[in-house]
């Protein structure tokens, strides 16, 4: 297998885009990213994306988007898990170049979720859950964190109060993120104020409804420096694990038991361990999904997550920084597109371009991008560029 | 909506608590399945779950999904019945201000969605306080 | 050859709304309803409950304590005035929930507050005929009262569920009499949400009429006099009319008192008598002579005399008994709650 460079990465700004359709979003990105990498073909497109079906009728997207890029009749590939749906993309992509039967691919992901009423966005994304044992009865998304959520609280003493501390650092973050869905400060009081959706969770501990894509371009990190001007960051491991679509079904229903799983597989192709880790880009898509991943990616030790957000040590500044693009909760969450947001930001940290945002000499970054309530989760791991800017 | 034939097909499972037990490593499987995912065998025998349980973590849903704005705000939680096997449903007839995990409960038939007016009647199974 | 009950349940929901409630909302003075219809509060089933559900759960109670494998059951006929759909018998839900599927016999039956008798009458029947070995007979009902009408203090909600058999009985069917006419006391046309009734029309020409008339004609058939019996059940759309019936047929307060519900119950109409004699077989000792008389508007009674046998005792513990069901943990809601429930506010949908 060959080793895999990132040379290209592209976004829009995320949020409610009235005025633009699914597939103009899509293309906007597209083009940033291309355009970033400097090349002038594509050979592969992958797109991921939850549900083009449900939230705009729209299927076939590999053959739809990759005619709006231009660049037809290369192959286009729609690829689907849920809200992992990106960094599954993603790792189609890096498959494919590391095979050796593409050169120069795109990897994107898009959602266009405003285009039908809350209740048609929800029950779009309650697809991730399993639809005859679970929403069946009656439960909603924010329903089955809630319940994770209640399960930690009780058995490690996790608080309330450090829920909302997540919230509160990652709208910091995306303070200095300006393709941010949301780039406003809030307060733990207001988070712990906000409306209650599915007890003990608020609407500030939820991640919003978002229009936006991503896109980032790979090839041959053999090639990378021909290819374009662009540092290259090499992919440094990609790994995808599976659990049991049902809550009910894990074994510890506060275990992410696929994030532990994928994270292993990642840490040991890239021959490095958690306490190497300059940042990471999680799937904060509620505030106690924050906590389950830092301890089932070894950042801390199980039982502990709760305290990383309020303490600082998963801050900008902190030992070791979680989100720093704002993550899901500030940044937005249009599903299929989440993952490749994760991977452009990891690419511009690791380049020395995120700015306000920067995580001081960052060499190794580590993305997750999660399904459901942890069915599926795909890790990657990126290492410094060559010729990176400090 | 969920349609008659979907409703349809789980009835076995919604109406009688029908599961099955692997031959092979006893795990028991709701809803029945082709291949146990603990050791991958492919014979299984038909078992009724218990229909008593023990409360192991549970929500109240004040924003509700489309079809149970009605009914909110509901408790929905995950419930350890005997053999291992935990599934998720509502909580009814219960204090929403004193439901705590360990609490003891049963299961009881009860309409649990419908297609609108004219729609199909959807049933199956809630927990009640024991 | 001998038939008869050989299991019986009940389901009563949990929920209860309180005479006062009602009459504060319609500016009623809820002591003189109390104590004119001799009503105090009654059982409010929630959204998810109805016919069907609490027809299940009923019945899962009566094959408890029949002892029976639910697959020989071969007939089912739930009577009610609410079944769930107009059109989809109630019965097949309660069959496949059961385990009574596929070799059995259904239909829905409706004659307003004695569906549920009919259904037994039939059921109890067929095993007579040597048709089946088991049948299955529920009365069961979710009824509506208009908003500030009369009848929405004793609407209410409840099931009772019988098997009848020709072994192992715990009450042998000693006679049973029927007395029906048209009489247009109490009606709802189609797609009419509330029903409505005659006013006074209801009592003398209808109710007691009927009851009487059904009463005197079984006791007469079967040759026995109030004396010889131990119980009386009656139809009980309220706390008053089946007393007064009782009395004028020469039952005392002790005869009758066990198997009348509807003070705290309402009246679950379908499930009306049923219920009652459920609360007088958790209760009863052998050799005890119970007469039951239901009532359905429209208008006619079915009578039964039940001789109870040794094989009681074993069976009334099985299951929830009535009177226990009745005052276990109820949960009351106020008017505005009970009328969400119920339907009779709704929220403007598309």
């Amino acid at each position: 297998m060959r080793e895999v460079a990132v040379i290209g990465v592209g976004m829009n700004k995320w949020g409610e885009l009235w005025e633009k359709s699914h597939r103009r979003i899509w293309t906007e990105a597209a083009l940033a990213a291309v355009d970033d990498a400097g090349v002038d073909r594509v050979d592969a497109m992958y797109v991921g994306c939850m549900s083009g079906g449900l939230f705009v009728g729209q299927e076939h997207l590999g053959a739809l988007l990759a005619d709006e890029l231009g660049m037809g009749p290369i192959p286009g590939t729609r690829v689907e898990s849920a809200c992992a749906s990106g960094g599954l993309a993603f790792r189609q992509a890096y498959l494919a170049v590391a095979a050796g039967a593409h050169d120069i691919v795109l990897a994107t992901g898009v959602e266009k979720m405003t285009d039908v009423d809350g209740g048609a966005a929800t029950y779009a994304l309650s697809t991730a859950a399993d639809q005859e044992y679970e929403c069946y009865q009656g439960i909603t998304f924010p329903g089955l964190y809630a319940m994770m959520a209640r399960v930690h609280m009780e058995r490690y003493g996790t608080t309330r109060r450090q829920l909302a501390d997540v919230a509160v650092k990652n709208h910091a973050h995306g303070m200095f993120n300006d393709l941010a869905q949301f780039r406003m400060k809030v307060t733990a009081e207001q988070v712990m104020g906000s409306a209650a959706v599915a007890d003990p969770l608020r609407l500030l501990d939820c991640s919003p409804i978002t229009d936006g894509a991503a896109a980032v371009v790979l090839c041959p990190l053999e090639m990378a420096r021909k290819l374009s001007k662009q540092p290259a960051v090499r992919v440094a491991a990609s790994a995808h694990a599976t659990d049991r679509i049902a809550l009910h079904e894990r074994d510890d229903m506060a275990d992410l038991a696929s994030t532990r799983h994928a994270a292993a597989l990642a840490y040991k192709q890239a021959g490095i361990g958690p306490k190497d880790l300059s940042f990471c880009e999680v799937h904060d898509c509620f505030t106690i999904a924050e906590i389950l991943v830092i301890e089932a990616l070894g950042l801390v030790p199980r039982g502990k997550g709760g305290a990383a957000a309020g303490s600082g040590l998963t801050a900008l500044g902190g030992t070791i920084p979680v989100n720093p693009s704002g993550g899901l909760k500030s940044k937005g969450h249009p599903v299929g597109a989440t993952g490749i947001a994760q991977i452009r930001e990891a690419v511009l940290q690791l380049r020395g371009e995120a700015g306000k945002r920067q995580v001081p000499k960052a060499r190794w970054g580590l993305t997750q991008n999660m399904g459901g309530t942890g069915a599926s989760t795909v890790v990657h791991i990126f290492e410094r560029a060559l010729g990176r800017k400090r | 909506m969920i349609g008659p034939v979907r409703y349809w097909r789980e009835i076995p499972q919604r109406y009688r608590y029908e599961a099955a037990r692997c031959s092979g490593c006893g795990k028991v499987f709701f809803p029945p399945r082709l291949v146990c995912n603990a050791c991958r065998g492919r014979e299984f025998k038909p078992v009724i779950l218990p229909q008593a349980g023990t409360l192991e973590t549970f929500t109240i849903i004040r924003v509700a999904p489309t079809g149970f704005e009605d009914q909110a705000p509901y408790a929905v939680g995950v419930v350890r019945l005997a053999d291992s096997v935990k599934v998720t449903a509502q909580i009814v007839d219960c204090d929403l201000e004193t439901l705590a995990t360990g609490q003891k409960l049963r299961l009881e038939f009860r309409k649990v969605q419908q297609d609108g007016a004219s729609g199909v009647l959807c049933y199956g199974y809630k927990f009640v306080p024991a | 050859m001998e038939v008869g009950i050989r299991g019986y349940g009940a389901y009563i929901p949990r929920h209860r709304i309180r005479v006062e409630e009602i009459a504060r909302v319609w500016g009623a003075d809820a002591p003189t309803y109390k104590r004119g219809l001799g009503l105090r509060e009654k059982s409010v089933p929630t959204p998810d409950q109805d016919v069907i559900t609490m027809s299940v759960e009923a019945a899962r109670h009566a094959i408890r304590r029949a002892g029976i494998d639910p697959v020989k059951i071969g007939a089912i006929y739930i009577g009610s005035e609410s079944h769930p759909y107009a059109v989809k018998p109630s019965g097949t839900v309660v069959a496949e929930a059961i385990g009574a599927t596929p070799e059995i016999h259904c239909a829905d039956f409706e004659f307003a507050c004695k569906a549920g008798s009919e259904g037994m009458f039939v059921a109890l029947s067929l095993v007579k005929a040597g048709q089946m070995e088991f049948a299955m007979g529920i009365g069961a009902d979710t009824s509506q009262g208009a908003p500030g009408d009369a009848l929405e203090y004793s609407a209410s909600a409840g099931s009772a569920a019988y098997i009848f058999a020709s072994t192992q009985l715990v009450a042998v069917c000693e006679e049973t009499y029927a007395f029906m006419t048209d009489t247009p006391d109490f009606w709802r046309r189609e797609y009419q949400f509330y029903p409505r009734h005659g006013g006074r029309f209801t009592g003398e020409p209808a109710y007691f009429k009927h009851t009487l008339s059904c009463a005197r004609g079984l006791m007469k058939k079967a040759k026995v006099k109030p004396k010889d019996l131990r119980w009386a059940v009656f139809h009980q759309p309220n706390g008053k009319f089946p007393a007064k019936a009782a009395e004028e047929l020469g039952f005392t307060a002790e005869q009758y008192g066990q198997g009348l519900l509807s003070p705290t119950l309402g009246n679950t109409y379908s499930g009306a008598s049923p219920l009652g004699l459920t609360a007088v077989l958790d209760v009863a000792k052998p050799g005890d002579r119970i007469l039951m008389v239901s009532y359905g508007s429209g208008a006619g009674s079915d009578g039964f005399i039940w001789r109870v046998t040794d094989r009681i005792a074993k069976v009334q513990k099985l299951a929830p008994q009535t009177r226990a069901q009745l005052e276990d943990r109820p949960i009351y809601v106020d008017y505005g709650t009970y009328a969400k429930f119920r339907g009779k506010i709704r929220k403007l949908t598309e």
